[in-house]
């Protein structure tokens, strides 16, 4: 019974930062149709920078630990911002309209300039930013005991989701962006400035990558490479969800979360397995994904 | 026509075959010939190994070799650089696997000309480069990586050396440590990184602890995969089975994340973490990791190194140049170049005549060289491979400060299998002759 709430809560925070990652990835697929290789080193700026400012906050002690929290998601927005604003404007802005295999390897391409930037910025040793995880506290579940930052994530993640989807339905910039989504041509023929568009998919998108980084590195140490580690797990979930698909990530997320608790509390030989396991056995159903469609996509 | 362009061909063909001899001529300058040793220096200076233990490295390697050249270290490595010629030292990255290793190498020994190399902190790069050292004769000293198989594969190795220590010790020590201090554990659990490293040391702690505390059980086991970095999951399932011991050979990021996960969630509160490479870490766990934690340096090294007059210097000198005390991979890297150091001093040459590797090999083979770390016997892999001892102990944090309390040294003897033995059938033959003070 205690492994069975574990799996379920396990499985919930490990869903909920997974789609953090994911999410990202899958507006920017779902509107610029750009397979974002370098959305894992936006992670992994989002923690460096979060890392750098709460660490810089609490060595010079300079107020109450709460504040950290907001610093975690002000860094988040500042370096998303500043990062998503440069590679857009700088070099996608003069790729569009090529093929999509070949925005995969430009996109590649400045994950590693992306890398070895960061290597020039905050070298190669670790940074910490541990208060925030620490100063929450735990809760006690019988003989498991879960960190309330963690928990506080699965919230984080459904808010971040819940926004998302109330930006793209209930907003009139959502009802732009999805009629770029269903078709460019007659977006740009309507009067649709279908490069600003762009410009706030991706900065968007930009800002979700190190949101998920900001809010990760509380709880890890933060060290190159990072960033190359995610990209993987966000590819499965978006895959398994359905590129372009919010509400697919969700669902992929939760499958994935799942799936990876179960094995790791019942069949630990199976944990590295089961994620690509999972991807093999949708795929192999549905080609496209859980939400994914073969003509006009929606997020 | 014709024969001005058969003409103008031969010219051309004579003058890229000039230019390929002049270009081989220059990369085939040696060393020896502006007079000074150079070494080439391998290590992660890039990926998530180069943090924890590429950069300490290269940092040590920088400040030896810097002081080595001015003649400063204590008796007796004070003659200036390697037997008085000026040593410079080559470094490059490790990272890129075995494959790249080989051919970097390669690139270090045939066109940079290389008197030596030291380096590896990888296996999988030793395993590789170990035959294309005594393939290429040079002289070799692997500083850090652990594989048992260094000596096993490569028996009849004549130019490929170790001053590390085989990993097997880190995991017998580490079950010797909890037998001599923890005697009644019942309960042991482990969490490693699922490739090669993670595997052995829980095999070797198992196996060991199988011997050593009969009375014990295995309560459970996570293979998370390498820089995972989260490990909710993992801490969930360690913690329903309340096991009183968690071992972990992880290193680096993965280990600090464990560390301060588990600790978040009073994993190391209920039971009591063992971490064989925890001490690299010792500067960054404040507050996150509880006092009583086990940590282990892999050796007599980093802030398990003995008090003695060349490892107070080397504090020291490392702590002026990066306001930091040199950890175990620190300590490792210095304690190769030291053996690079005895073994041409050694070799009675001429004042600063370059030793051929013929000549390194002889003056390190079987050796027995003081160093950072105390004494250190080439008593095993036919010569090739160092025997020290190893010590465990508790982190203990207090005033802002973090230190190591109740300490305990095994020697080499009752550590480290006999000559010609493997770990596993040591293990599992219950430690014959073993020595352990």
């Amino acid at each position: 019974m205690t492994s069975l709430l574990a799996v379920l809560i396990d499985g919930s925070i490990y869903a909920s930062w997974l789609f953090l990652v994911a999410a990202g990835l899958t507006v920017i697929y779902g509107v610029m149709r750009i397979l974002n290789m370098a959305h894992g080193s936006f992670y992994a700026i989002g923690a460096y920078s979060a890392a750098s400012l709460v660490g810089w906050y609490f060595n010079n002690g300079i107020g109450p630990a709460w504040i950290s929290y907001l610093l975690l998601v002000g860094a988040a927005l500042v370096a998303g911002l500043i990062v998503g604003v440069i590679i857009e404007r700088g070099l996608l802005r003069l790729m569009y309209g090529r093929d999509e295999i070949l925005m995969v390897i430009i996109t590649y391409a400045l994950l590693l300039i992306l890398e070895d930037t960061m290597k020039i910025v905050w070298g190669v040793n670790p940074y910490f930013a541990y208060q925030p995880y620490s100063e929450l506290g735990r809760t006690s579940l019988g003989l498991l005991k879960v960190s309330n930052y963690d928990l506080s994530l699965v919230g984080v993640s459904a808010v971040i989701g819940l926004v998302l989807w109330g930006l793209l339905e209930r907003t009139n910039t959502g009802k732009v962006l999805r009629a770029v989504i269903h078709d460019r041509e007659i977006a740009v023929a309507m009067g649709v400035n279908v490069r600003l568009m762009f410009t706030i998919t991706f900065v968007i998108g930009t800002i979700l990558g190190a949101l998920a980084g900001a809010l990760t590195a509380p709880a890890i140490s933060v060290v190159p490479g990072i960033g190359i580690e995610v990209i993987v797990l966000a590819f499965a979930v978006v895959v398994i969800g359905g590129l372009g698909s919010i509400g697919g990530a969700a669902v992929g997320a939760l499958l994935v979360g799942l799936s990876r608790a179960a094995a790791v509390h019942y069949a630990p030989e199976f944990e590295l397995f089961v994620i690509y396991g999972v991807m093999s056995l949708v795929l192999a159903f549905r080609p496209e994904g859980l939400f994914g469609r073969t003509l006009a996509r929606k997020i | 026509m014709k024969n001005n362009k058969t003409t103008f061909s031969k010219y051309l063909v004579s003058g890229v075959a000039a230019l390929a001899l002049t270009a081989g001529l220059a990369s085939g300058a040696s060393a020896a010939e502006n007079g000074k040793f150079r070494i080439g220096i391998v290590t992660f200076l890039s990926g998530p190994a180069a943090g924890p233990f590429g950069v300490p490295s290269a940092n040590a390697a920088k400040v030896l070799v810097e002081a080595l050249n001015k003649g400063e270290l204590p008796a007796p490595y004070n003659k200036i650089g390697i037997n008085g010629a000026e040593i410079e030292a080559v470094i490059i990255d490790e990272a890129g696997g075995a494959t790249k290793q080989v051919e970097e190498y390669r690139n270090l020994v045939q066109r940079q000309k290389v008197d030596a190399v030291i380096g590896y902190v990888s296996s999988g790069d030793c395993l590789a480069v170990a035959p294309v050292a005594e393939e290429l004769k040079t002289f070799t000293i692997a500083y850090d990586c652990g594989t048992s198989r260094l000596f096993v594969e490569n028996s009849d190795a004549k130019y490929m050396f170790r001053t590390g220590l085989d990993a097997s010790v880190d995991n017998i020590g580490a079950v010797r440590y909890l037998a001599a201090t923890r005697p009644d554990v019942t309960r042991l659990s482990g969490i490693q990184q699922n490739y090669s490293w993670g595997q052995d040391s829980w095999a070797d702690f198992t196996a060991a602890a199988a011997k050593l505390l009969p009375e014990s059980e295995i309560v459970e086991e996570q293979f998370p995969k390498i820089y995972q970095g989260q490990y909710g999951a993992e801490i969930s399932a360690l913690s329903v089975k309340r096991p009183e011991i968690v071992h972990s050979s992880f290193w680096g990021g993965d280990m600090e994340a464990l560390v301060l996960q588990a600790n978040a969630r009073g994993l190391l509160e209920d039971a009591t973490g063992l971490l064989t490479c925890g001490e690299a870490s010792l500067a960054t766990y404040k507050d996150q990791a509880p006092n009583g934690m086990i940590i282990g340096a892999r050796g007599p090294f980093g802030a398990f190194a003995p008090e003695n007059e060349l490892n107070t210097w080397f504090k020291g000198v490392y702590n002026a140049a990066y306001d930091l005390d040199p950890v175990y991979p620190a300590t490792k890297m210095a304690q190769a170049i030291l053996g690079l150091k005895f073994a041409a001093e050694n070799a009675g040459l001429a004042d600063k005549e370059i030793p051929t590797a013929d000549q390194l090999a002889a003056g390190l083979k079987g050796a027995s060289f003081p160093s950072v770390s105390g004494t250190v016997e080439m008593a095993r892999g036919n010569g090739h491979q160092a025997m020290q001892g190893i010590s465990y102990g508790e982190y203990h944090y207090e005033d802002g400060k973090a230190s190591i309390v109740n300490s305990v040294s095994f020697s080499g003897e009752c550590v480290t299998p006999p000559e010609g033995v493997s770990a596993a059938d040591w293990i599992a033959q219950g430690f014959p002759g073993a020595q352990c003070n």
